[in-house]
């Protein structure tokens, strides 16, 4: 049954200090909402489990791009739009303006937020991957002061997060490194748009004298969490990129994925997708080709 | 629950040019707000979920689902819904060649149809038809079959760009 705006309480602080400040009063009991496209869907359905929503959205505190000779801070409030605008994301972080432009619709995209996909840790997320094949670190804010945690470290488990009741995230930050780097993503759903992937996959990979002399890979909606490949990687690395170290990394790509039957697919279909992907990928990266799909 | 948490408060925004003050719980739905409070019923209700795009608008700008806007991040904000658009000349084209095309049948699904081709047509003078196909591929329609609707879109680009 719909909710009854009636029963809700809602703050919208003007300002990042002000946020923190009311959840550290209230630590458990304000649910922060920014463009909506989580909360609101459970909101409506009836299944929002707080009663009090603290509103995020455009504080200016979280939605800048910073440039950094070392990284990009993307702000957490920074929508899918933003990032697919971004200049320096299209250059150096191709995979993350990919994914950004392949979640939900143009309306979706222009309210939903990286912070927010991040927090709402759904193991489908499309941006996840990427922020993993990057080493992508979030930086947490409370009233207590800042911290700085590695993105792989922070889903703990399914829907679980290393995220205290009085912090945000404040921004994504990303290694300036990966220029020149082939840089794959696909995403499998039942179209592009809108649809929840059944799998999807961001990966990047560097060749030198023949070997791969770096390659991460990370998928999404074959676990319980976004994975990184750590296995599949170490098949890979300092290898020459033959037919049976293909053979060989598509098949340890499988055996590091735990994917389920659900509404959208079935394991025995992701699992030969995952296959099928890194093959792809791989094959682009021997190719050379760094536009990926 | 007997014990109301929230209580109406005083809503300021601009819609389609006009200052509005509505009374409203800030988790009221941008959408009910239009259609109940400013008697706006040409925004409509399909999924509730931020699927189907017919609750279409634009808030500062920006294409959004009003469905998913709680109308307490809407204070002081820019809306413009399909009868404000309706009054400019860009999207007087679009809705002559929704017409021309076959681009509207059962019409639920148009005034957001309408709302994201003047968004994106805004952002893109002369799109390409994947382009168009990907700026409302958040607007499901289920009576056209869509190439109507994009051909009616690629039309009034064409329109536009000879006029």
């Amino acid at each position: 049954m719909r909710s009854d705006p009636a029963d809700y309480e809602f703050a919208a602080p003007a300002s990042l200090q002000e946020a923190v400040k009311l959840l550290a009063e209230q630590p458990k009991e304000w649910l922060p909402i920014a463009g909506g496209t989580d909360v609101m869907v459970q909101y409506a359905a009836g299944t929002l489990g707080a009663r009090k929503l603290l509103s995020v959205w455009n504080l200016p505190e979280l939605r800048r791009i910073e440039v950094q000779p070392g990284e990009v801070r993307i702000g957490a409030g920074s929508t899918y739009s933003d990032l697919r605008e971004s200049e320096i994301v299209a250059r150096e972080f191709p995979l993350l303006a990919r994914a950004a432009g392949w979640t939900g619709g143009i309306a979706n995209q222009n309210r939903g937020t990286l912070g927010g996909n991040i927090v709402n840790a759904s193991p489908a997320a499309d941006s996840l991957p990427a922020l993993l094949a990057y080493g992508a670190e979030l930086i947490a804010i409370s009233a207590r002061g800042e911290r700085r945690i590695a993105y792989r470290d922070f889903h703990t488990g399914y829907k679980k997060m290393n995220l205290a009741a009085d912090e945000l995230i404040r921004a994504i930050c990303l290694p300036r490194k990966f220029v020149g780097y082939v840089s794959y993503a696909r995403k499998v759903g039942a179209r592009n748009a809108q649809a929840i992937s059944k799998v999807c996959i961001a990966a990047l990979g560097r060749v030198e004298n023949d070997a791969v002399a770096d390659v991460r890979i990370a998928l999404g909606s074959v676990a319980p969490v976004p994975i990184r490949l750590g296995e599949t990687e170490r098949v890979l690395q300092g290898r020459r990129l033959d037919a049976a170290t293909v053979a060989l990394a598509r098949k340890t790509a499988v055996s590091e994925t735990k994917p389920i039957d659900d509404i959208r697919s079935t394991a025995r279909y992701r699992a030969a997708v995952v296959s099928n992907l890194v093959g792809e990928f791989l094959e682009q990266l021997a190719g050379g080709d760094a536009g990926g799909e | 629950m007997t014990k109301r948490a929230a209580t109406k408060r005083a809503v300021i925004l601009t819609v389609n040019g006009e200052t509005k003050t509505v009374r409203a719980y800030p988790m009221e739905r941008l959408l009910d707000v239009l259609r109940e409070e400013l008697g706006l019923t040409g925004t409509k209700e399909g999924c509730g979920e931020g699927e189907c795009g017919a609750c279409s608008v634009l808030m500062d700008g920006a294409l959004v689902d009003s469905c998913l806007v709680p109308v307490g991040q809407a204070q002081g904000a820019n809306i413009v819904t399909i009868e404000g658009i309706a009054r400019n000349a860009k999207c007087r084209a679009l809705q002559e060649t929704f017409l021309e095309c076959g681009g509207a049948q059962c019409g639920i699904c148009t005034p957001g149809m309408i709302l994201a081709a003047a968004y994106l047509l805004e952002k893109k003078s002369k799109p390409t038809i994947d382009e168009i196909r990907e700026g409302l591929a958040g607007n499901l329609c289920r009576c056209t079959g869509y190439a109507q609707i994009v051909e009616a879109v690629a039309e009034a680009a064409r329109r536009s760009a000879g006029a």
